[in-house]
């Protein structure tokens, strides 16, 4: 039988080594432990959040004597009987919260889902069925859905966010109207949810004036400090444990209303309460990718050169708290424009409050800007991939600041050499096999690299073994490894002898795991603990293996720790100590002083039956750039992932929503569609070597926001070459085709 | 979850005759426990039929052209069937083609002629509006809802939920005749016959009395190994039907002796397109007539915006799966 699986991608120049991360095989066993799995002390009550049915209106009524008459059932808490709680702030405000919305607050419905009771009982089963038994009485108003809905308000983003600004750089519209080439027009792209398969799950307990949550997190240090300000209680007495998280892609990055909810209940009844929102409540329960609407004017000269660029987006959100992407400013980063507009606006309607997804501003408006690239190079008629490469940059246009590194060409070279590029047909139509129509189609991919303060507590023992501690995540990305690997390197001991804790606020605070940049911000504390530790030891910087081996033999003390930190240079050590109040400094893409990006080529064949017209995707190659590559083979699952996220948000991901009722309907993982094994062909990965020695310590660009951006420009681009036609409202479903 | 007693009769005959009204037979629960999660099943008892006779109704049996088997044979089972394969593809291909592969393993087939529309207002008790869960209440896909999925033939202005399965398509295109354990003893119906219109009353939505125990379906004639299942859908597995035709053709030379249609993801019962059939019996078997069948098949399709395109995709889909059957070796 043929070996279908891919083989573990060798090192190239600038890349560490690829070694398999430590929990490989405690994962695949099931073995690993998640913090729902965490063993608590006595016996734990179970909480059933109730939520509402409706998106809009006030609660009149409840009745609980029925619910609280089931057999085990402890408490029923409502906005009439909930303990106070404190305010806490929304990410955009500096805090964590999800939502300005506090947990039961009163008895107002702003969206569908909202939970509006907390049931719990000895057993989930009590819990459940005690639920049915609860009778809430609602008046319903006619709520807002989305865009086009009645009662939908726009405001310009610099109305919810003041320190964003519409660019204005050069005149866009005068270089338009000049321009030998331009096309305008107009994408949507879908509500979707993260769905990831560890569902939402929050386990509290008390001891004393301690509190003890055990939640999936991709930030434990601001989680503490979130609840603590939410619960009114000092964020030295709340511990979070996370030690792995089951998938989050932005989900589990903000504090959701059922952390206060556990809380508060498991202090109320003096014991663990288990609290999990099921897959249907996790649609609402955090958040989604907001719903997009954008234009876009692009135009180039005769001989291709890019002119103008305008670009306005409208992201759908909620009443409650504006949450907003944006993101403009990046794509006008990208080429040489000579001339860029761009506007942002939010649409509030009544809906649960939008939230950070995969690659959060790129995914969207990388789409549309990709997706106009390729409509004005076959406007042009220039071949798309030749098109990029001669409207390359080495600054960002509009700030003025040079690229730290930029191998966007490199990567373009690479796809198209492995993917057969100059086989191409430009004709629409051209290409087909009996009765299906083939289409190929590119794109570009970006991430910006941002970085975050860290610190890092590494640990060396004479035994020749070390032990790194950092309240850093590991979503799956195989942070654990590498953090041993940065460590491995710089101490020059085997990464295998180098033991890693991450996911317990008890722990050096590290930073949020999110906007891709954990690798990139840990690897640089822990590099700079482990400097420290070799100073102490008296080694050079250059010191060879033997000499260490040496110096940690020689240790007088059975060990010896320093505790390290790093922040990026547009910071200073302040952005560190905000760290241990749950603060998040995030500085990448551009700055005023230097522009920081990874880049992508990806290259698709697409067949659609000619006749009942559904797509396939036989193969997609992608060629990536992003400084040195800590672990081939965790990176290349990352790529890997991300290329078929992208796939799947080309074709498949799509919340749909009841206009009416403004409430979601397909939230199951039946109906919520993401590709499955059968819808992906070949997978082509192409690690491109780059050097970045300016951007941080280890030169490394984050990675797992990269591959899926740009994805559905390359599809849909194929797509309209398989059969002349353009599809700008994403997904591609059947009924487009047709 | 609601709390439930739990049988587990030995016999058929215990099953049927210890019925009780509120008790419900299951068998995989691939279905029926999903809902009582979602508190859309309430049944106070559940008798489960899985073990009965030690595989006594888990068979598959050929005599001559004749097919005859048991309703707790489980879908991969008979999906893999060598002689199924073989002599009547379509039926292994809805089964293939339907679910993963842990609800086929689960899944037997009489259960799954049985599963219930996944209309999300039907699924989520949060909606007041439902006419097949609360009779009267109204039909919240039909008041404003998100339609995409929903049936364009059978509806009725009380409910347009689809019918969600495939192996039914295969047994209505095949003449399948259903046996059933009932009070009052054997008896068998056409499975033609087994599931209703919407109409007034889409709560009901077969002839099976409630202590109906289906034991096996036969098929007088299931030669027909020119026969198959086109499922199109959203992704490659694991989705349900956007439109399916199950298709079989016997040739007389090139002009088409018989024919059988049976369509999926398009209408509110499994469906059958008999006018569709008598046009291109004794005809050639041409795509200008495949699309003429499929114009008859979709004649009285009734339509949402977001649903309407099902006419045209699933009249493209007959002829494609006509097209495609007529290339088979017959």
């Amino acid at each position: 039988m043929a070996q279908d699986y891919t083989p573990v991608p060798a090192a190239k120049e600038n890349m560490g080594q690829p070694i398999a991360r430590y929990e490989a095989l405690q994962k695949v066993t099931g073995a690993k432990i998640y913090a729902d799995d965490l063993p608590v002390p006595g016996r734990p009550a179970y909480a059933w959040m109730v939520t509402s049915g409706i998106a809009k209106g006030r609660i009149t009524s409840i009745d609980d004597s029925a619910a609280l008459a089931v057999p085990g059932v402890q408490m029923v808490m409502t906005h009439e009987n909930r303990p106070p709680l404190g305010d806490a702030k929304t990410f955009s405000s500096g805090g964590l919260a999800i939502t300005e919305l506090a947990p039961l607050a009163g008895p107002e419905v702003h969206h569908d889902g909202q939970p509006v009771a907390l049931i719990v009982a000895d057993t989930f089963e009590a819990a459940r069925e005690a639920s049915f038994k609860l009778k809430i009485a609602y008046t319903e108003d006619t709520p807002t859905a989305t865009f086009g809905s009645p009662g939908a308000t726009q405001k310009n983003l610099k109305e919810v966010n003041p320190s964003f600004e519409p660019i204005r750089f050069n005149d866009a519209g005068a270089a338009l109207a000049g321009s030998a080439h331009t096309i305008d027009s107009e994408y949507y792209t879908p509500i979707q949810h993260h769905n990831a398969i560890e569902l939402f799950s929050t386990t509290a307990y008390w001891d004393g004036p301690r509190l003890v949550l055990h939640e999936p997190s991709q930030f434990v240090w601001g989680l503490k400090n979130a609840a603590a300000e939410q619960l009114q209680t000092d964020s030295e007495t709340v511990r979070i444990k996370s030690p792995f998280v089951g998938g989050a892609f932005g989900s589990k990055a903000a504090m959701t209303h059922r952390t206060a909810l556990a809380a508060m209940a498991s202090k109320q009844l003096g014991r663990p309460v288990k609290l999990v929102a099921m897959r249907d409540q996790g649609f609402t329960h955090s958040g989604h990718r907001q719903e997009t609407r954008q234009r876009v004017r692009l135009g180039c000269d005769a001989s291709g050169k890019l002119t103008g660029y305008d670009h306005t987006q409208w992201e759908f959100t909620a009443r409650t708290t504006p949450y907003s992407n944006g993101g403009l400013e990046k794509t006008a980063a990208m080429y040489d424009f000579k001339a860029v507009k761009s506007d942002n606006y939010v649409v509030q309607g009544d809906r649960n409050v939008p939230t950070f997804m995969r690659s959060p501003a790129e995914v969207p408006t990388v789409y549309a800007l990709e997706a106009a690239m390729n409509e004005l190079a076959a406007e042009a008629g220039i071949d798309p991939v030749e098109f990029r490469k001669m409207n390359d940059t080495r600054v960002d246009p509009v700030k003025g600041v040079p690229y730290t590194s930029r191998s966007l060409n490199q990567c373009l070279d690479a796809a198209a050499e492995r993917f057969g590029w100059s086989r191409r047909n430009p004709q629409p139509r051209s290409m087909r096999q009996g009765e299906w129509l083939i289409g190929w189609g590119c794109s570009m991919a970006m991430y910006p690299t941002q970085m975050s303060p860290s610190t890092a507590r590494v640990t060396l023992k004479r035994n020749g073994t070390a032990s790194i501690e950092v309240a850093a995540h590991d979503v799956g990305t195989g942070c654990y490894t590498i953090a041993a690997q940065a460590a491995g390197e710089r101490l020059g001991i085997d990464p295998t002898r180098i033991s890693v804790q991450m996911g317990d606020s008890r722990l050096p605070p590290g930073p949020v795991s999110g906007g891709s940049i954990s690798t990139a911000s840990v690897t640089s504390a822990v590099a700079n603990a482990c400097d420290r530790l070799n100073e102490r030891l008296g080694l050079p910087a250059d010191a060879t293996a033997d000499q260490r081996r040496a110096a940690i033999a020689a240790m007088s003390m059975p060990e010896l720790d320093a505790t390290g930190s790093w922040f990026p240079a547009e910071l200073d050590q302040k952005a560190v100590d905000a760290l241990y109040e749950g603060g998040v400094r995030i500085v990448g893409g551009s700055t005023d002083k230097r522009a920081m990006y990874a880049f992508g080529a990806e290259m698709v064949e697409v067949r659609i039956n000619e006749r009942t017209r559904e797509v396939r995707v036989p193969r997609i190659v992608g060629a990536f750039a992003a400084g040195h590559i800590m672990n081939p083979r965790t990176a290349h699952s990352q790529y890997l992932g991300g290329l078929i996220w992208g796939i799947g948000s080309a074709l498949h991901e799509s919340t749909e929503i009841d206009h009416k009722r403004a409430r979601y309907t397909n939230d199951n993982i039946a109906e919520y569609l993401i590709p499955v094994n059968a819808d992906i062909g070949e997978v082509d990965i192409i690690m491109v070597p780059e050097v970045d020695d300016e951007i941080n310590v280890l030169g490394v660009k984050g990675i797992g926001e990269l591959a899926n951006v740009g994805t559905p420009a390359a599809i849909t681009d194929a797509i309209w070459h398989a059969t002349g036609i353009r599809i700008r409202d994403l997904p591609v479903r059947i009924e487009k085709l047709l | 979850m609601r709390p439930f007693h739990y049988d587990k009769p030995a016999t058929a005959t215990d099953a049927v005759t210890n019925f009780r009204p509120g008790a419900q037979y299951f068998a995989g629960g691939t279905t029926m426990v999903d809902l009582m999660k979602l508190d859309v099943m309430k049944p106070a008892r559940l008798i489960d039929i899985s073990g009965l006779e030690k595989g006594r109704y888990d068979f598959i049996k050929w005599s001559g052209k004749s097919l005859r088997i048991g309703a707790l044979t489980p879908m991969t089972k008979l999906a893999d069937d060598d002689k199924v394969r073989a002599r009547v593809p379509m039926l292994s291909d809805a089964l293939w083609l339907a679910a993963s592969p842990q609800i086929r393993n689960m899944a037997r087939i009489g259960g799954n002629v049985l599963q219930r529309t996944r209309c999300p207002y039907f699924r989520d008790t949060s909606y007041e509006q439902c006419n097949k869960r609360k009779p009267g209440s109204g039909c919240a896909a039909l008041d404003g809802g998100v339609t995409r999925h929903h049936a364009v033939l059978g509806t009725s202005d009380k409910c347009i939920a689809t019918y969600p399965g495939d192996f039914a398509q295969a047994l209505v295109a095949l003449d399948a005749v259903v046996e059933i354990l009932g009070e009052d003893g054997p008896r068998s119906l056409r499975f033609a016959d087994l599931h209703v219109l919407p109409e007034a009353r889409p709560d009901r939505e077969t002839t099976l009395a409630p202590s109906d125990l289906i034991i096996a379906f036969s098929i007088e004639d299931a030669d027909f190994p020119r026969s198959k299942y086109l499922k199109i859908r959203d992704r490659e597995s694991y989705a349900y039907a956007l439109a399916s035709t199950a298709s079989a053709l016997r040739m007389d030379g090139n002009t088409i002796a018989d024919v059988r249609l049976g369509l999926g993801g398009v209408a509110t019962t499994p469906w059958r397109a008999r006018e569709a059939e008598a046009a291109l019996r004794g005809g050639p078997a041409t795509e200008a007539q495949f699309a003429r069948a499929a114009d008859i098949a979709f004649a009285g399709a009734s339509t949402t915006d977001e649903n309407a395109f099902k006419v045209e995709l699933g009249k493209r889909t007959m002829v494609r799966s006509l097209l495609e059957t007529a290339r088979m070796e017959g």
